[in-house]
Parts: structure tokens; C-alpha cells; sequence
């Protein structure tokens, strides 16, 4: 069949409870009041030729070429700003159409260059197929007049160019960032013969300019002026395949366009149900790292970690890794043995993983990346609700009055969703952003937050508490809901316990640094719309917390989760569209890791490993007994290689001494243990303390699965053959082979249908019934056919929903004469987490290096300006980058990103966690800034102790 | 384990507890029970419980009695 691009309605699809029919053509067809007459030719199998109509924004009309002749209406309207009417007939191919179409076609192609069959967008043009619609085939006019064929191409973006001279002015490129992605980066600059479309201000170029590099405008071209670089490279694509990103939460689907095994680019897909048809410069263009030099195809080995790497066979390093594991568990017991799952890796492969573990090795001692940031939202949701998952979809906040963002900066890391959010607050939802930070969020073209509450660093329960002081004592709280939902003896502890003048905003303001007018105000806002809330809409006002890492990563993480929990409830915001507790996932499939058991505790499907019916359903399964007692935490491990209790780890997909906090301790622990088995991409920095190197495939060479934030399960489908050989849970096979286990999977979706088998909330998934239905949010069983988009609905996973109280414990990371700032910590939109990927590609364009983020206030005191090097320092350790001056941080705090392995944020952070979970503390370290000349000693040492450690041996062949 | 750290935590939890009141030591205990290490659970019932505050305290206490 060959390449098609997807299928473009004209206008967006229009939802209505009543319909209307018309005839188009002599063809009936019936579609939703207020749909556009080209949108309901598109259904019923016609094509009106168009050029600035694409369905991804609202009709503009300019381009005069979808006009239309209908019955007893005047003239020839315009059929995408002309909505259908009950009994219109409408006539879209007339000659009297045809002759003006025509012509307004050849003054089109007399200011475009007509060099079709070198253009990189030969037969991927939608100017040439209407051209072709029309029956063009000449120009009366020549090609003599002025033009703007000779305008030059701005190449800034790595990714894509702007060339001007094939540009038709229809502006869906500007139409695209304001109405999908909401930057409102572009513009038609001048009028009439002079429209250009332009990037930012005067002497822009896209680089330069506001512009996020989300491709939004490059999708919505329909010419080469705004293209990928890759397909001027590479050509047209020759197929598609819809998969799934790999990079955040959100979890968008792309269409994954192929020649052959080569990929071309991605497209956002337009029926996935996460992105809408949106994408971010992440997923849409930085996949270049999936073939970057410095990625390990060979598995290696050596005897100690000073040795240089050895490349061996498969069957020597499975052999060598299962022979040294089944050695340790003889002289040390299972419980020395333990793994790492990998949020980035499928369901099917962390499954495995933790089989292998709890199976083979014997041990609970499993556990993964998000023990490190959402661990508390397992924590916090499922002892007040009953399950460890956000309870709404992303479509939600389209109904959302009032948004609640704390802790989470979602347009640089949930840039998709900051989108959709975006828009709705557009619409006219109010928004209030409790964060010490000024994000992008708080003020940017077109929005601006009702409210900013710049917190002290570490006190969002004290926060939390005295909005609850608030809805409480000024009795705004949701009774109804109340003795309907949740437990009313609970709610009355927890009612007196916030209504304590202890907690009110006033008494609390010295701790958080809110004024108090400013929190009350909030509070009103969140429980009842506001003073003059439209009671037209609905009777009572939607309000939707979403929240992310600064809320889970601080000593009370999971008491913060609560504290939000709590205040849903309080105000009955919760079971319907527009409301809800929604946990924004850092990574990929960090719900998904969750969901399978990654946790030493439980095993999957949230079921505590205690539980002996449960467990006997898996022995059975399995063929093993399982150890009834839970296993270690990650920093558990560590502390307990340093002991050595704990000599040997398998870590999928994951760098825990770049991401976990306190790098020299982890480094300590890794360096403690006989076997560190590192299965990944490329040599991270775990891999400097690794004796086993297994390489991975990438989500472009895997079948499987991922859960986004929003409990949604969809496909990664294979595009192209690993380069190491086998997909990741194939290596995880072969290694539990190589230990004697009898398993056979010979396909991922076997993995699936043993998922289903043993996990109630997945027992109606399967890969077919993904492939047929696109997307399924669990629970998917007998209760829930078609899966949950809404949790909560009719009553608590739990039964009745329970308040619990939580009360503000101060952090034991205290700012001090030594230490007198606040460090806090973040992402940046261009690059993903620890780097390695995004690193990789030329995303580093937008950010080559981790910058601290200090106010003036605190630069000048101490001498620091802006690109000055500065030392970091802790209690823990110390680091040098470059500070950046700005007024987004207050006083008193300081701020950056870990994606950058030489920067080495957490050499500084703190060993202090979550009470409940051991989510490390990130977000608050005590630290002082001083000027600095250049890297610090343990830099240097590691730089170089790095580059040693990675070292390959050259052997001969034999 | 180091009981130094397995003492602090225990002393976090229980702090984070005491506001359920009376339940706070059974709550504390049986988050140890629910969340920890076999090596974890026997080195902070066998160590010195002198850092212990009284919360946590009774919970190890009540944890390192049998049937709990």
C-alpha cells in the first residue's frame, strides 16, 4: 500500500448531542450541529480541495479554494467557516467551481517555484495535489512578475527549515503554535504582497526566537517551507507504524515513518488519545540517539572495575552474569541478590525483571526508578483512595474551572499536556500555581495565574494544611459529597485538626513565605470558582490538582500526597470530568513499572507481598516459592552492599549514580558489590562501577507496552531489528535461561496475556485488543470492559474515601550560617532526565549545560554575575557550573537541572527521603554559591576516572 | 545495616504518625513490618534502642514481640 499521510478532516471534529443530515453530492450524510460543510464532505469520502484548512485548527478561510455552491444560498460560500444545516444540499464539484478554483490556483503557483521533482516534498505536498485537483496547467500570468522565489531558507533549527520561497502564506504554521501549543512564537509579519511568516521579533531566526521546536507548525504545513532536515536527507517515507514515545509521562503516539529499517521522523498521531495529534521537540525529533556512536551493540565483561571492558559473546556473558549470580546466591542466600527495573523499559520487560528477581534470585529486592520520584503518590493515594494512580484522563481538563499545579512544571516537562492545559486556561480557567519558582506557567502570552504562591522550599504541607484551614473554618467544604463518599468520623478528626488556629494561613506565613491574604484568596478560589463563579455552567465549579516531582520529592512526599488527597475530597472534586488528583508522571512508563510489581513490597497490581493468597497465586504460576518478607529499597541495597548483606544487582535501563542523590554514596555502594550487571544503551555512569555489560534496544526495536500518567496502556511496536540482537526482555530470557529457569516466551505479547492472568486491573488487556482498540486506561476487567478514564466514579476504590491527617514535620536539611540557601531542583524542556539520551542529539543546542539559577539579590552579595562559574556546595559534597541571574527564583533559593553527567547535581544532594518511602529529598538542599574558577577536585577526578572506566580492550577476532 | 540510619528512619516515620494518635504505634510498627527488610526489621530490634523516640520505641518494642 505504500505511504499515505494521515487523514485531514479540513476542520476539527465538533461534539454535539444533536445531529444534523445534509446531501453533498447527491450523498447523505449526517454529522454534529456545527460541523463544517468540508468537514462532513471529508467523512462521507470527498475531498474539497483546500490549502489553509487542516483539522488540527479552527477554519480560517483565506485561501478560497474550498468554496462551494449551495442550494438557495448566495454566492460560493467558503465550505470550512460554512457549518452544515438540517437539509442543505450542497454541491462541491461544479464546473462553475472548477473555473474559479483554477484561478485562484494559478496566482498561487505564479509566486512558487516550480521545481516539484527536486523538492523534498514531491508527492507530500498538499499545494501539488490541489494543483492536481484543480486540473492546473497553465499560468496565464508567467513567472516574470515579482515573486519571492529568491528568499532564503532559515536553517537555524536543527531540525526542520523554513525556506520562505515555497511559502503560500495560509498561516497554519502560526495558527498551529497559538492554537496547539500555545507559545505564540510566529506571526505574519507585513500585509498584502510583503506577508512573511516570521519567527519572533525582527532579526529572529526560529532558534533565536520564542519557538519550542514542537513540529506543530511542521505538521500543519502543506508545503517544503516548513519541512524536516531528515526527509530533505533521507526522501519520502515508504510506510508507518504507530508507536508509542519513550520519553515523558504523557505518552504521545507517533507515527513512526520508515524507509525501510531507516526512520524518517515521527508525526504525532492524531487518534492518539494522550497527545491529540501533539508532540514535543523531544518525542518528534530528538530520537537521533537510537544510532548514536556511542551506543553498545557487543555485551562485555570484566573481572573488576580498573580492568578495561571485554567484549564477549552473548552466550559467554549470559553464562559468565549466571554463573557469578548462581555463585553469590550459594555463599551469600538470595537475599544478596537484587534488581532494578526500568521506567523506560515496556510492561512486558519490567515483568520479567521482577520475576527474575522474585523467581530466580529468590529475593524481593526489587525495586525501581520511581522509588525516587513517585513512590509517595503510590504511597499517598492508595491509603486514601485505595490505588496508586492519577484518577483522570488528559482530556479531563478540557472541563476543568480551576487548575491547581503544585510542584510540577508541566510546559518543560510535560510540554504535550502543558498544551492542552494551556488552552483551556485560554478558555477562561482560572489557574493557580503554588511553586518556589516562577514557572512558565505563572505568566506567559495569553495566561496569567490568579495566584503564584512562591513557597519556602519544603513546605507544602504546611501549605496544604492552611488551605485546608481555610475550605474548613470558612465552611467551603462539600458535606454532601462528604457523608456520601468518604468515612464522616474521619473527615470530623481531620476537619478539627486543620481548623486549629495553629493552622491558619496567618500563623503559618512565617514557615511558608505565602502571604496570607494570598492563600486564603487560593483557597476560595479552589473550593467554590471564585467570587462570581457562572453558575450558568454547571452547579458547581471543576477543580483539578495536578502535580508532580515538588510534590514527591521532599521528606514529607507522601504526607503531601495526603494533604492533596485530603483537600479533593474536602471539596468533592473527585469521580467526574474537570476534577480529580493528577500525578504527572516523570518518565515514559513510570505508572507502568509501578503497576508490575517493581516494588519490594508488593507484587503487581499493588498487592502487598504478604498476602499468601496472592503469592500462591504466582507460585503457582511461577513454579517457585516466593519469599513472603519484603525485600530492600534501592537505598536500602546500597546502605546494605556497604554492610554486605547485599553483593549483586541487575539494573535495567536505569543510571542510579546519576540520578540518585548523593552520588558518592551511591558510588560507595555500587563499588561494595561482587556483581553489577548494567543493561543498557550506552556505558552510563553506573556502568564506571559495572562488571557486566548487557547492551539494550530501544523503543524503536521492541514490542510491547507502556502506561502513561493517566493509567493509559498503549502499544511500542518494533520498526526496526535491534542492534544488539535481541529486544530487552528477550535478554532478560536468556539470562533467567543461563540461571536455569525454563522460560519460553517467544513473543512480547505472552508476556502480556501472563500479565492479564495474574493482575486483576489487567485481566481484560491483551496485545490484540490493544491493536484493535488503539489505547485502554486500567482497570480493564469484567467491572471495566473498556477500561477506566475516570476512577472513582460511583464510589473509592477503597470502599469510603479516608481523610487522613497530616501535619507539617520540618525537614532535618536546615540552611545555616555555612549553608544559608535553598537549592531546589528541575528539568528543562529540551532535555529528559539524566541526559542520555537528549544529550545525544541536538536538543543540546537549547541547553549544553546545567546553569544555577540565583536572584540578584544573592548574585550581588556575593560577587557573582551572569555566566560566572560558581561553587556549589553542601553538607553532602560540592560542584562548580555557571550561574544565571534571575529574578524567577526569590531569595534564599537557588536553582538547576541534573541532566548533564558533568555538572553532577547530585554530588550536592542530600541523603535525607520521605518518611514513608525513602523518595529522596531533591528538592531542598542547604547549600552556599561562592565564585569559582572552574570544575571542582571531584569533577576532575571522575572526569577522568570515567573516561578510564569505559575503556574497551582491543582483542583479535579469535 | 548501619543503626544509626535505620534509627533516624524509624524515628521519621514515627514522627509523621504521631498525629493518628493512639494508633500511631501500631501504625508505626506495622509500617515497619509492611515496608522493611527482614536485615532491616532484626538489626533495629537487636540494636540499642537509646535514639529511639517513645513512638518509635513501642513500635519495636511491639515488633519484636512474637505474633506482634
Amino acid at each position: 500500500m505504500g505511504y499515505d499521510r494521515q487523514a485531514d478532516f479540513g476542520t476539527p471534529e465538533v461534539r454535539s448531542d444533536t445531529t444534523v443530515t445534509l446531501s453533498i453530492d447527491g450523498r447523505s450524510v449526517t454529522v454534529p450541529a456545527g460541523t463544517s460543510v468540508m468537514r462532513a464532505a471529508a467523512t462521507c469520502g470527498g475531498s474539497i480541495p483546500s490549502l489553509c484548512a487542516t483539522d488540527s485548527v479552527k477554519a480560517f478561510g483565506s485561501c478560497r479554494m474550498c468554496l462551494v455552491e449551495i442550494e438557495g444560498a448566495r454566492g460560493l460560500p467558503a465550505s470550512c467557516t460554512t457549518p452544515v444545516a438540517e437539509g442543505m444540499v450542497v454541491h462541491t464539484q461544479t464546473e462553475r467551481l472548477a473555473r474559479v478554483r483554477k484561478g485562484v490556483m494559478e496566482l498561487y503557483i505564479s509566486d512558487h517555484p516550480l521545481d516539484c521533482l527536486t523538492c523534498s516534498a514531491n508527492n507530500d505536498c498538499e499545494l501539488q495535489d490541489t494543483a492536481a485537483e484543480v486540473g492546473l496547467r497553465d499560468v496565464r500570468y508567467g513567472y516574470g512578475g515579482d515573486n519571492h522565489l529568491g528568499a532564503p531558507t532559515d536553517g537555524s533549527n536543527p531540525y526542520f527549515d523554513f525556506d520562505p520561497s515555497k511559502c503560500i502564506v495560509c498561516s497554519r504554521c502560526v495558527r498551529a503554535c497559538d492554537e496547539v501549543q500555545g507559545t505564540l512564537a510566529l506571526t505574519i509579519d507585513g500585509r498584502g504582497f510583503a506577508s512573511v511568516v516570521s519567527a519572533g521579533q525582527a532579526g529572529d531566526d526560529f532558534l533565536s526566537s520564542e519557538c519550542v521546536s514542537c513540529g506543530a507548525c511542521v505538521a500543519a504545513c502543506p508545503t517544503a517551507t516548513l519541512q524536516e532536515k531528515a526527509v530533505k536527507e533521507i526522501g519520502k517515507p515508504e510506510r508507518a507504524v504507530i508507536t508509542t514515545c519513550a520519553y515523558c509521562g504523557v505518552g504521545c503516539t507517533f507515527r513512526a515513518e520508515m524507509r525501510g529499517e531507516q526512520l524518517v521522523r515521527m508525526v504525532p498521531w492524531k487518534d492518539g488519545k494522550a497527545n491529540r495529534g501533539h508532540s514535543c521537540v523531544k518525542g518528534r525529533f530528538a530520537w537521533g540517539y537510537a544510532n548514536h556512536q556511542d551506543r553498545i551493540t557487543r555485551p562485555m565483561i570484566r573481572e573488576s572495575i580498573d580492568q578495561p571492558w571485554r567484549e564477549v559473546s552473548w552466550e559467554e556473558a549470559l553464562g559468565h552474569t549466571a554463573a557469578r549470580l548462581n555463585a553469590i546466591k550459594a555463599r551469600h542466600g538470595a537475599r544478596a541478590l537484587g534488581g532494578i527495573t526500568s521506567s523506560r523499559c515496556t510492561n512486558e520487560e519490567v515483568w520479567l525483571v521482577q520475576k527474575l528477581v522474585r523467581s530466580g534470585f529468590g529475593s524481593n529486592n526489587v525495586d525501581t526508578c520511581a522509588r525516587v520520584c513517585h513512590s509517595p503518590t503510590g504511597y499517598g493515594l492508595s491509603k486514601t483512595y485505595g490505588t496508586s494512580a492519577g484518577t483522570q484522563d488528559f482530556d479531563s481538563v478540557m472541563d476543568a474551572d480551576v487548575v491547581l499545579v503544585i510542584g510540577a512544571n508541566p510546559t518543560d516537562g510535560h510540554p504535550v499536556f502543558a498544551s492542552r492545559l494551556k488552552r483551556r486556561l485560554r478558555q477562561g480557567a482560572k489557574l493557580i500555581v503554588i511553586d518556589p519558582r516562577r514557572i512558565d506557567l505563572v505568566r506567559s502570552p495569553h495566561i496569567e495565574a490568579a495566584h503564584h504562591l512562591a513557597l519556602q522550599p519544603g513546605t507544602n504541607v504546611a501549605v496544604l494544611t492552611a488551605f485546608a484551614h481555610v475550605i474548613v473554618t470558612e465552611g467551603l467544604a462539600d458535606e454532601a459529597f462528604i457523608r456520601e463518599r468518604c468515612d464522616w468520623d474521619e473527615y470530623q478528626d481531620w476537619a478539627r485538626f486543620v481548623a486549629d488556629e495553629r493552622h491558619s494561613p496567618e500563623r503559618l506565613e512565617s514557615v511558608t513565605r505565602v502571604p496570607a491574604h494570598d492563600l486564603r484568596e487560593a483557597a476560595r478560589l479552589y473550593a467554590t470558582g471564585g467570587p462570581g463563579w457562572a453558575s450558568a455552567q454547571r452547579n458547581k465549579p471543576n477543580a483539578a490538582i495536578y502535580y508532580g516531582l515538588g510534590v514527591t520529592e521532599h521528606s514529607q512526599g507522601s504526607s503531601t500526597v495526603m494533604a492533596i488527597a485530603n483537600l479533593a475530597m474536602a471539596t468533592g472534586n473527585i469521580g467526574r470530568r474537570g476534577v480529580g488528583v493528577n500525578p504527572l508522571r516523570g518518565q515514559n512508563n513510570v505508572q507502568g513499572s509501578c503497576d508490575m510489581g517493581s516494588f519490594p513490597h508488593e507484587l503487581p497490581g499493588y498487592r502487598h507481598i504478604s498476602n499468601a493468597g496472592v503469592r500462591a497465586n504466582f507460585e503457582a504460576d511461577w513454579g517457585a516459592a516466593l519469599d513472603p518478607e519484603p525485600g530492600l529499597r534501592i537505598n536500602n541495597m546500597l546502605d546494605a552492599a556497604i554492610d554486605g548483606s547485599f553483593r549483586a544487582i541487575y539494573i535495567q535501563g536505569e543510571d542510579i549514580l546519576q540520578s540518585d542523590p548523593n552520588t558518592h554514596h551511591v558510588a560507595a555502594g555500587l563499588k561494595a558489590m561482587e556483581l553489577v550487571i548494567v543493561h543498557d544503551l550506552f556505558l552510563n555512569e553506573t556502568a564506571n562501577y559495572a562488571h557486566v555489560f548487557l547492551p539494550g534496544s530501544t523503543f524503536l526495536e521492541k514490542t510491547g507496552t507502556f502506561t502513561n500518567a493517566e493509567r493509559r496502556v498503549q502499544m511500542v511496536r518494533k520498526v526496526m531489528e535491534p542492534a544488539n540482537g535481541y529486544e530487552d526482555w528477550q535478554v532478560t530470557q536468556e539470562l533467567a535461561k543461563a540461571m536455569g529457569l525454563g522460560w519460553d516466551y517467544t513473543d512480547s505479547g505472552q508476556i502480556m496475556d501472563e500479565i492479564a492472568r495474574l493482575t486483576p486491573t489487567f485481566a481484560g488487556l491483551s496485545h490484540a485488543r490493544l491493536d484493535a482498540e488503539g489505547s485502554l486506561q486500567w482497570p480493564v476487567n469484567a467491572a471495566h470492559p473498556d477500561g477506566s478514564p475516570i476512577m472513582h466514579v460511583d464510589g473509592f476504590v477503597r470502599g469510603k474515601g479516608k481523610f487522613i491527617v497530616t501535619d507539617y514535620v520540618p525537614t532535618d536539611e536546615k540552611t545555616g550560617p555555612r549553608f544559608p540557601l535553598l537549592l531546589t531542583t528541575g528539568r528543562i524542556l529540551s532535555q529528559y532526565n539524566v541526559g542520555a539520551q537528549t544529550r545525544r542529539t541536538a536538543n543540546t543546542v537549547w541547553h549544553a549545560e546545567d546553569l544555577l539559577e540565583i536572584h540578584p539579590l544573592d548574585a550581588e552579595n556575593r560577587g557573582i554575575n551572569e555566566g560566572d562559574w560558581v561553587r556549589l556546595a553542601s553538607r553532602t559534597g560540592e560542584t562548580t557550573l555557571r550561574a544565571t541571574v534571575t529574578d524567577r527564583v526569590a531569595p534564599g533559593v537557588v536553582y538547576t537541572t541534573f541532566h548533564h553527567p558533568a555538572t553532577q547535581a547530585n554530588v550536592v544532594t542530600t541523603e535525607f527521603s520521605d518518611w514513608a518511602t525513602n523518595c529522596p529529598e531533591y528538592k531542598v538542599t542547604a547549600v552556599q554559591v561562592l565564585p569559582s574558577n572552574g570544575p571542582s577536585d571531584w569533577q576532575e577526578s571522575y572526569a577522568s576516572w570515567s573516561e578510564k572506566s569505559r575503556r574497551i580492550a582491543v582483542e583479535p577476532a579469535e | 545495616m548501619e543503626l544509626g540510619r535505620l534509627t533516624y528512619m524509624a524515628n521519621q516515620i514515627a514522627r509523621n504518625l504521631a498525629p493518628q494518635g493512639e494508633a500511631a504505634v501500631e501504625l508505626t510498627c506495622q509500617h515497619l513490618r509492611d515496608f522493611w527488610d527482614p536485615r532491616m526489621k532484626a538489626a533495629i530490634i537487636g540494636g540499642d534502642r537509646a535514639g529511639l523516640d517513645p513512638i518509635a520505641r513501642a513500635a519495636v518494642e511491639r515488633l519484636a514481640s512474637p505474633v506482634g
